[in-house]
């Protein structure tokens, strides 16, 4: 089953028992939050976060769904804490980008991504993007929902 | 009482009339579970979808030349050889384009029967109500929603238990004297649940309903005679008994057919039209309007003389057998959960599970990478699986080209999931 070690690489089998920052942020506490659903499979991300001036301070979320979006999440959770705004968005357009290129990768996202990297397999199995990038999407209405308030 | 089967020897030249069934899928030989979503289609019906490309492309029900006169014959004997093939006359068979739009089609028409009820056999309003299942397709739902808005009625569900089972109790009740209309789906398509036919559409005329037949996953698998059943209209899909996509069959008992408005109007449909109105065609053309999917007509018809010439009884033995080998092996399974009737009770071919700390589209996946085609979601059953507390089920489906190997394969790629996942360690 290689094709299939491709895609549920290690450490996103980690990251998906993980769950790193869920439940981390209650809603009175959030700045933004966004609800992302995946209606043909049922994954579903409730992503919130604070920032503090320029920077996302924390993330949280809540969700269920395949191992791919929860790992996704729990990435998510880990590493977008601390980041700038500008960062995180950095982040989300590079998680774009690696999972629509079909094999062809990019040394710089790869590794900007860190674990998120571990996700370059699930562009070969495009029923899956959709599941690896939920978290994603959510967090990038976040982010333009404290930018239209700035 | 008989058992005619499908024999090994029939089983392999049927396996050899489906060109899918000879394809690889990463590496495997594909194991086709998925006919629930939709059928593999045999070398004859496409065939026949070809021939009839190259030979009579015309209009039907227009024009006087040659071609279109006998585009028009075959057209109107697949409507004749549809019908009898589910036990009803050929004028109670509309063409539709697919399941879900005959349902449609009843609910519109039977809320645009409310504008003029002295044609209506059925009163709708508030207080009246319409009743279906909580197992419901989205299909076999959503009109009737529909439907209670657009009259004022009340939409009544009839309950499951935890395993998504619901018997004639249940059903008796929740149908009352203000119950007008009960849809329900012959069965389930995601607990494989055979319903009570008889004793609904007993409860239902007891108390004046109609009866709305969602045949979807029975009219493919088992004989099906619906002037027996007794139901007032039903619906199936071409694209699930080896026919092609894009038609549907609407069957309305002559006399509702008669007494209801169509949904849709325009060509064909009409016997004179002014500036102002128009009178309509009766059934089936009344609910035809436009220009119809001629091709795959004849293409559906193709799949039905090729299902009777298999045998309906012998495919219905031969997947009652397949579904209880399903129940039965994936009872013997740690960390599965089967929706629907369990192990030992009547089941047709077809088993939902869910697997224990894994999501459905990653138990999809790993069948996936042995060549096992399953469908995984929510099997547009939102409800059902709320009730049942799962975001998603897995769901293997049989028709009369698979196999008892590729059954085992499924149990067998089954029984593999959670060591893959790390779960249950």
């Amino acid at each position: 089953m290689s094709g299939l070690d491709d895609l549920y690489q290690q450490i996103i089998l980690d990251h998906a028992k993980a769950r790193h920052g869920e439940g981390a942020l209650d809603a009175e506490s959030a700045h933004a939050e966004r609800f992302e659903r995946n209606p043909t499979c049922g994954d579903e991300v409730r992503l919130r976060i604070t920032i503090d001036g320029a920077d996302v301070d924390r993330v949280g979320w809540e969700g269920q769904g395949c191992s791919i979006s929860q790992a996704s999440a729990s990435i998510l959770g880990q590493d977008v804490p601390g980041l700038t705004r500008a960062a995180a968005q950095d982040r989300v357009d590079a998680m774009r980008r690696m999972l629509r290129t079909r094999g062809e990768h990019d040394e710089a996202d790869l590794e900007l991504l860190g674990d998120a990297s571990a996700f370059e397999g699930v562009a070969k199995f495009p029923m899956r993007v959709k599941c690896a990038m939920l978290p994603w999407v959510a967090l990038e209405d976040t982010l333009r929902q404290v930018t239209a308030r700035d | 009482m008989q058992h005619q089967t499908i024999a090994p020897e029939a089983l392999d030249r049927i396996r050899g009339d489906f060109p899918e069934l000879a394809e690889e899928v990463q590496g495997h030989p594909l194991a086709y579970l998925d006919t629930g979503a939709t059928a593999l289609r045999p070398t004859p019906v496409l065939d026949v979808e070809r021939s009839f490309g190259e030979t009579r492309t015309a209009a039907v029900h227009r024009g006087a030349h040659t071609l279109a006169a006998l585009a028009t014959v075959a057209y109107e004997d697949a409507r004749e050889r549809i019908a009898a093939f589910v036990g009803a006359d050929a004028d109670e068979v509309s063409w539709t384009q697919n399941a879900t739009d005959a349902l449609n089609m009843v609910s519109l028409s039977l809320a645009r029967a409310q504008r003029s009820p002295h044609e209506s056999l059925v009163d709708l309003g508030p207080g009246d109500v319409i009743v279906t299942t909580e197992a419901e397709h989205h299909a076999n739902l959503l009109p009737w929603q529909d439907l209670a808005a657009a009259t004022g009625a009340t939409l009544r569900v009839i309950p499951v238990d935890d395993d998504g089972v619901w018997t004639a109790d249940d059903a008796r009740a929740v149908i009352d004297e203000r119950t007008r209309v009960v849809a329900f789906a012959h069965v389930g398509n995601v607990t494989g649940l055979v319903a009570p036919v008889a004793e609904i559409v007993e409860a239902a005329r007891a108390v004046g309903a109609l009866t709305v037949l969602d045949a979807c996953q029975s009219a493919p698998h088992m004989p099906l005679d619906l002037h027996m059943l007794g139901v007032d209209a039903a619906a199936f899909s071409s694209h699930k008994m080896l026919g092609p996509g894009g038609v549907g069959v609407l069957y309305l008992r002559r006399e509702l057919g008669l007494a209801l408005p169509p949904a849709r109007t325009g060509g064909s449909m009409i016997t004179t039209v002014t500036l102002e109105g128009a009178e309509w065609m009766p059934p089936p053309q009344r609910f035809e309007a436009g220009t119809q999917a001629v091709t795959q007509v004849v293409g559906l018809a193709a799949a039905v003389d090729y299902l009777d010439a298999v045998g309906l009884e012998a495919i219905a033995a031969h997947e009652v057998a397949l579904g209880a080998r399903l129940a039965e092996g994936l009872a013997t399974i740690d960390g599965i959960r089967l929706i629907g009737p369990a192990a030992g009770r009547d089941r047709v071919g077809l088993a939902s599970i869910v697997v224990d700390g894994v999501h459905a589209h990653d138990v999809g996946q790993v069948l996936d990478a042995q060549g096992i085609a399953a469908r995984v979601g929510h099997h547009c059953a939102q409800p059902l699986h709320r009730r049942l507390g799962v975001a998603a089920t897995t769901r293997a489906s049989t028709y009369l080209y698979t196999t008892e190997a590729e059954v085992d394969r499924f149990l067998d790629a089954v029984s593999g999931v959670r060591a893959y996942f790390g779960v249950g360690r």
